[in-house]
């Protein structure tokens, strides 16, 4: 009897968080996807993408979410691993107070963020007002003749957004090495940085790997921050998805947006599990 | 463990990216649904029965304040009984085709856009009203928004009872610095491309400023002013050199136009803080810049073309359904309605302006009475090109309003050319045409059939 409940009890334990992830991920996203190749009469057809394809905004839109990727992406992940090294440093007095500030931002709606940030950045906000107390004039900031400013402002807010979801990832990976391993390291004499190197980073290959994907799987839904940063001066791609299902009302073009999002996801997973292995003995015990 | 903490963090982090939509509002003076938009008849009518009260259906002064205002303000002068009852677009058209189906019913006046009506008169819906027009006609509408009421035709099918414009204010400074010769009460486009140029070369920044962003009602301009100035006509001239003359004026004076403008959502912010010194916008998106200081302020007609002053009127009218139970009653309201002091309280409350061509006999505050004077200027232009609301496009609105801002975006924002551009969305803009069913509005000549875009 004992024996049979220990069996079985695991999965009954996954089952309702298996139930909620069919319901309301996979399912609406096959439902996407056979939307995405639908003809606006009904019947297969792959009018959707062709009219995706032939946007006048999707060639911009792809690379600018992809441009903003690459930037976002490897600047978030060296700022997180500093702040989880401080926030993990033992040494370090009052360092969970460290934690709750940097995770402050993850409180904060994307939309709020935006918003947040344009006050900052727009002709008449905070960085031109603070420039010109010191006799220096301000500068269109937000302006699409710019791209190069303007996105830098989109990486600037999506930074002090979204850092702290890498790293409290980070923090419970590096929680999870046990201290033996980093007192042996010791014993042997190796300095911070070799301990670092050869003892944390590979032992936090899992983690790394968790949090580079989801980032980037949040990083292609971002839209908000683009939208009131950037307005019609720049586009990505989950805002066209957006902009197809709610103001051109065509729900089959909106999802050929989102099922190449969704597959674009896959690939980005698909990199990090090539380039981010993790070995048998590097899974956290 | 890691791998836990990230699934965790996942879920709310996904569901929260999901309602952070950019505000699509339309037009404040659009159909704003009140949400729920029950019946408020109430049904306990005072015992009578025999059709006492008067059901107004509206779509206009939906919103719950302005509704409350029609309740509690402008309803109380009628001497009958009324009861006020906001819905939307939808909602709106489905209850009358309901009851004028069974041939009666309580709904005995409507409120709404000249596209309803117009929805409804092709519907043979709407009582002709001219017989008893002559009992309020020397309170002096507007012609042109009378001969939008005939349909072409013969008959009256709606009185005009509020009417919203886009049109141009400027910070009284900058109108110090109008090209020599130029008469700001009458500008053509080109006086104005020169007025932004002197612009920047006085201030040092670029100061004229279009409400172009996500929330913006730039494609009215667009739509109703730019293109039918230069062309005398939308849809049909699509395409036509003068459109292409029309896309190269904005081409051009973009250069001096302010570059947060494709952020812009409504001029009154920017205007206030300074940031803009010249805009052109919806009447009730200036209206708080102009109401917070109006002496700061000049509010003039949009340019002229050279077809003419394109503009764009946001006409609502007061019809009687064929169906209705109490047309008496409802005559007598829409009298009430449109009487200078209802008129007068829907202005000071909501800032629609009345449908009249003289002013009102009452103390209009400061920042009002310059809006109002600067529509009737503009409406009463003997060049005027009147551009009608887009009609007839129902769900492919959004579309339509797309091959616009492509092209702006191609033409004006990527420097591209513009006469491949107009030909390639032309295609795009017959399209939508065609999957809308859409006939032709004013400005372009109206007939049976689709639009056929040049």
């Amino acid at each position: 009897m004992r024996g049979a409940r220990s069996k079985w009890a695991p999965y009954a334990l996954l089952v309702p968080s298996l139930l909620w992830l069919l319901l309301f991920f996979a399912y609406p996203m096959v439902q996407a996807f056979q939307l995405a190749f639908q003809g606006f009469g009904g019947g297969w057809s792959l009018e959707p993408v062709r009219t995706m394809l032939s946007d006048a905004l999707f060639v911009e839109a792809l690379l600018t979410t992809l441009g903003l990727l690459a930037l976002i992406i490897p600047l978030q992940f060296v700022l997180a691993m500093a702040m989880a090294m401080v926030v993990n440093d033992k040494a370090l007095r009052g360092r969970t107070i460290w934690l709750y500030i940097y995770a402050l931002p993850l409180a904060i709606s994307e939309l709020a963020a935006g918003l947040v940030w344009f006050s900052i950045f727009t002709d008449n906000g905070w960085l031109n007002s603070f420039l010109n107390a010191f006799g220096v004039d301000g500068v269109v900031w937000l302006d699409y003749e710019k791209p190069f400013v303007l996105v830098l402002a989109l990486v600037l807010a999506e930074a002090w957004r979204a850092t702290a979801i890498i790293m409290v990832i980070l923090v419970a990976g590096l929680q999870s090495i046990p201290d033996d391993l980093i007192e042996a390291a010791d014993v042997y004499g190796a300095g911070w940085w070799q301990r670092f190197r050869h003892v944390t980073l590979p032992l936090l290959r899992p983690s790394i790997r968790v949090a580079l994907i989801l980032r980037t799987v949040l990083a292609f839904q971002v839209f908000a921050i683009v939208i009131t940063l950037a307005g019609r001066g720049l586009t990505v791609l989950s805002a066209e998805s957006y902009r197809w299902y709610a103001v051109y009302q065509e729900e089959n073009v909106a999802a050929a947006y989102a099922a190449l999002i969704l597959v674009l996801s896959l690939v980005a997973a698909g990199f990090f599990f090539a380039i981010v292995p993790v070995k048998e003995e590097q899974q956290p015990q | 463990m890691a791998a836990g903490a990230g699934a965790l963090l996942a879920g709310p982090l996904l569901a929260a990216c999901d309602d952070e939509g950019e505000q699509s509002s339309a037009s404040s003076s659009a159909s704003a649904s009140s949400g729920g938009g029950g019946t408020a008849t109430g049904g306990g009518g005072a015992g009578g029965g025999g059709g006492g009260q008067v059901v107004f259906l509206s779509t206009q002064l939906a919103p719950a304040a302005e509704a409350a205002t029609v309740r509690n303000q402008i309803l109380p002068g009628y001497s009958g009984s009324a009861s006020f009852v906001p819905t939307d677009e939808t909602g709106f058209l489905t209850r009358v085709r309901a009851q004028a189906q069974t041939g009666s019913g309580s709904i005995s006046l409507l409120g709404a856009l000249h596209g309803s009506m117009s929805t409804l008169r092709a519907e043979d819906a709407l009582m002709d009203l001219s017989d008893r027009f002559s009992e309020i006609e020397q309170r002096g509408y507007i012609e042109n928004y009378l001969q939008l009421a005939r349909f072409d035709g013969q008959g009256l099918f709606y009185i005009p009872w509020l009417q919203a414009t886009y049109l141009m204010a400027a910070r009284r400074d900058a109108v110090e610095h109008l090209p020599s010769g130029a008469d700001v009460n009458a500008l053509t486009y080109e006086q104005l491309t020169a007025w932004a140029q002197r612009l920047v070369e006085v201030n040092g920044e670029r100061v004229v400023g279009f409400p172009a962003g996500g929330n913006g009602l730039f494609h009215r301009f667009l739509q109703g002013y730019l293109l039918p100035s230069f062309t005398g006509a939308l849809n049909t001239e699509f395409a036509s050199d003068e459109a292409v003359a029309a896309w190269d004026w904005l081409a051009r004076t973009w250069d001096s136009v302010h570059a947060e403008s494709v952020l812009y959502g409504f001029m009154q912010e920017p205007l206030r803080l300074g940031e803009v010194q010249v805009a052109w916008d919806h009447t009730a998106r200036l209206k708080e810049a102009l109401q917070a200081t109006p002496e700061e302020y000049v509010v003039f007609p949009s340019p002229t073309g050279p077809e003419g002053l394109g503009f764009m009127p946001v006409v609502a009218g007061l019809g009687i359904p064929k169906s209705a139970s109490n047309p008496d009653g409802a005559w007598e309201l829409i009298k009430h309605l449109t009487s200078q002091q209802a008129l007068a309280t829907t202005l000071q409350e909501t800032g629609f302006l009345p449908p009249l061509s003289q002013e009102l006999d009452v103390n209009l505050d400061p920042g009002l009475a310059k809006l109002t004077g600067g529509v009737a200027r503009q409406t009463s232009s003997n060049n005027a090109v009147l551009s009608l609301l887009p009609t007839g496009l129902g769900s492919f609105e959004g579309l339509y309003t797309k091959v616009f801002y492509d092209i702006f975006r191609r033409t004006v924002l990527e420097k591209g050319d513009i006469r491949a551009a107009l030909d390639v969305e032309a295609g795009q803009l017959q399209a939508v045409l065609q999957q809308a069913g859409a006939s032709c509005w004013q400005p372009d000549p109206t007939g049976q059939g689709v639009c056929q875009v040049s």
